[in-house]
């Protein structure tokens, strides 16, 4: 927001930040080394599952806690170490929209958006101008005097969301924000964040367990585990190859895709030839992958027993999974030539699919 | 009503006037030093905004040693202190300041219990947005729990009414003295019965007042 501060210099600047809280129960090591750059106008999501400690990541970021080791800069000013009085302009420069919305109910509509203005000492004609402008800018104008107890989960947050917005930070960050929705009120939001990204160009953190999130609306991505950021970078790159167990768990409960154990076992039951499961992705590597023409090509019979493909970043990602049925060199063929063009999957043969299954369990490049 | 052919109804109006006295004044001051006392309990809890294990050990000790003290027993203890301050050991003035102390005390711990009630959640984002702690204490904590603790002073009321009956101990007004003086001592049922009345209605109306005040900030 400062002029003064360089375009080049990332919003969010964490060195080495750890949280360590002395619990009845031993050292909780909340926090755990967290280095992260996260880049003017990209929408940057931390996803973990709970205990992952990624809320206490974002209230280092805004210096609602402290971190015990590191360094936090955001915008340009180094907060680590700040007296509490001093942190206090920071953290009002600073959005922040919480999964249990957090607003007053003692206050209207209205007047929850105005607080951070009277917060900043606004003069009260300029509060009511900004204040009627910001509810136009979340569609809630005809609920500007109603109390938060009247207004829905969805409506409450776009309060909140217009609340966070008041003072025009530029940075926003936004934990579990979706998390208390019902699925089509999530995307409602998610809607609304991303115009906030890209209209008012703010930056912002969310903070999710939900990959279905991260992948609608985040440019980057970190994953985090016990503490530590275990992976990081661009959504499609992290989740199309996750290097990680923690993050093939969250690619595989949101895609759904590749068949468990449970399900081979069953699809076996009905398809006797060779299950392979074929990865899907669009990247620059790979240009798609021409599975009928290479059937064609080795006279071998392809069905589809199973499969998904949902978008990630814009780009599709997934899996389809083929029963192939032909001479086992055929297969062996085709099975090559796709293993040269993505990643394919090889499942253990069912017992009347003849010999050599066994050899290809497992991951091929 | 009448005591040896002379009417108390005079008598009984004037005791309601002290009763009166006496519970609104102990009401204002009690329970504002009642309202600061419950604050500082609360926000020195541990990870409140003034989060100090010592001082709220202090005062927790502070408010557990005074509260039980049967208010009877608490008047006549410190009598020196009450001479000292009002400068005089007898009489409706008297009387307020030991009933004014143990105000505080009692409406300390129903502040605190209804702020404890208050979701943290709402002073995390008002300190998101920038608010100090005082600002959080005055626009945000007090706000958000005024229903239920006008609720609590609701209770407080019929309290202190109660501790103002037993003024008549130390001579000092009221209804209570006048059940004392004209009902126990004449072993005039009429007399102590009719206090009694008057008393149940000053409360009915007070506990009246306060649901609907309590409903209004509530909107249910």
């Amino acid at each position: 927001m400062t002029s003064t501060t360089a375009t080049a210099t990332p919003m969010v600047r964490l060195r080495d930040v750890s949280k360590v809280y002395e619990g009845r129960s031993g050292t909780v090591r909340a926090v755990d080394g967290v280095s992260l750059d996260i880049a003017r106008g990209e929408v940057f999501g931390i996803i973990g599952y709970s205990g992952a400690g990624k809320s206490t990541l974002v209230r280092l970021i805004n210096a609602l806690e402290s971190p015990t080791g590191g360094e936090v800069v955001v915008d340009g000013t180094t907060l680590t170490g700040l007296p509490e009085r001093g942190l206090r302009p920071a953290r009002a420069g600073i959005g922040f929209i919480f999964q249990q919305f957090n607003l007053l109910r003692s206050r209207t509509v209205a007047g929850n958006v105005a607080y951070p203005l009277k917060v900043a000492g606004w003069p009260k004609a300029k509060r009511l101008a900004r204040v009627a402008e910001l509810l136009e800018f979340v569609g809630l104008s005809d609920k500007a005097r109603q109390y938060p107890d009247q207004l829905s989960g969805g409506q409450k947050q776009r309060v909140g969301i217009a609340r966070a917005l008041a003072t025009s930070p530029a940075l926003l960050l936004a934990d579990e924000a979706t998390s208390a929705l019902d699925p089509e009120t999530t995307r409602d939001v998610l809607d609304l964040l991303r115009r906030i990204n890209l209209e008012l160009g703010v930056t912002i953190v969310v903070i999710t367990h939900e990959m279905s999130v991260v992948s609608y609306l985040c440019h980057r991505v970190a994953v985090m585990e016990h503490g530590k950021v275990v992976e990081a970078g661009d959504v499609y790159d992290v989740f199309a190859r996750p290097q990680r167990e923690v993050t093939r768990r969250f690619v595989g409960t949101a895609l759904h895709d590749r068949p468990s154990p449970d399900v081979v076992a069953r699809l076996r039951r009905r398809h006797p030839g060779r299950i392979v499961t074929v990865a899907v992705r669009e990247d620059e590597t790979t240009g798609g992958v021409p599975v009928t023409a290479l059937l064609r090509q080795h006279g071998v019979d392809g069905t589809v027993v199973f499969g998904g493909i949902t978008e990630v970043g814009s780009r599709p990602l997934g899996s389809l999974t083929y029963e192939l049925v032909g001479a086992d060199a055929d297969v062996d063929a085709v099975v090559a030539e796709l293993a040269r063009r993505t990643e394919v999957v090889l499942h253990d043969e069912g017992p009347t699919a003849g010999t050599g299954g066994g050899a290809h369990e497992g991951v091929t490049a | 009503m009448n005591s040896g052919g002379v009417s108390l109804w005079p008598e009984l109006l004037e005791s309601l006037g002290q009763t009166l006295q006496m519970v609104v004044v102990t009401l204002l001051v009690g329970g504002f030093a009642g309202l600061l006392l419950g604050l500082a309990l609360y926000t020195t809890r541990q990870g409140n905004l003034f989060a100090n294990r010592p001082v709220n050990a202090v005062l927790n000790v502070l408010v557990n040693i005074v509260r039980p003290i049967p208010f009877i027993i608490f008047i006549t203890g410190i009598l020196p202190l009450t001479i000292a301050v009002t400068g005089a050991s007898y009489g409706t003035n008297a009387v307020i300041f030991p009933m004014t102390i143990m105000a505080t005390f009692g409406t300390s711990r129903i502040v605190e219990q209804n702020l404890v009630a208050l979701d943290p959640g709402v002073v995390e984002a008002a300190r998101a947005m920038g608010a100090g702690p005082l600002r959080i204490i005055a626009t945000v904590v007090v706000p958000e729990a005024l229903g239920p603790l006008i609720l609590g002073y609701t209770f407080l009321f019929v309290a202190i009414v109660d501790m103002s009956a037993m003024a008549g101990a130390v001579a000092g007004g009221g209804l209570g003295d006048f059940a004392i003086v004209y009902g126990y001592q004449r072993f005039n049922y009429v007399a102590t019965w009719t206090a009694v009345a008057v008393i149940v209605v000053v409360v009915q109306i007070a506990q009246l007042v306060g649901n609907l005040l309590a409903r209004r900030v509530l909107r249910r």
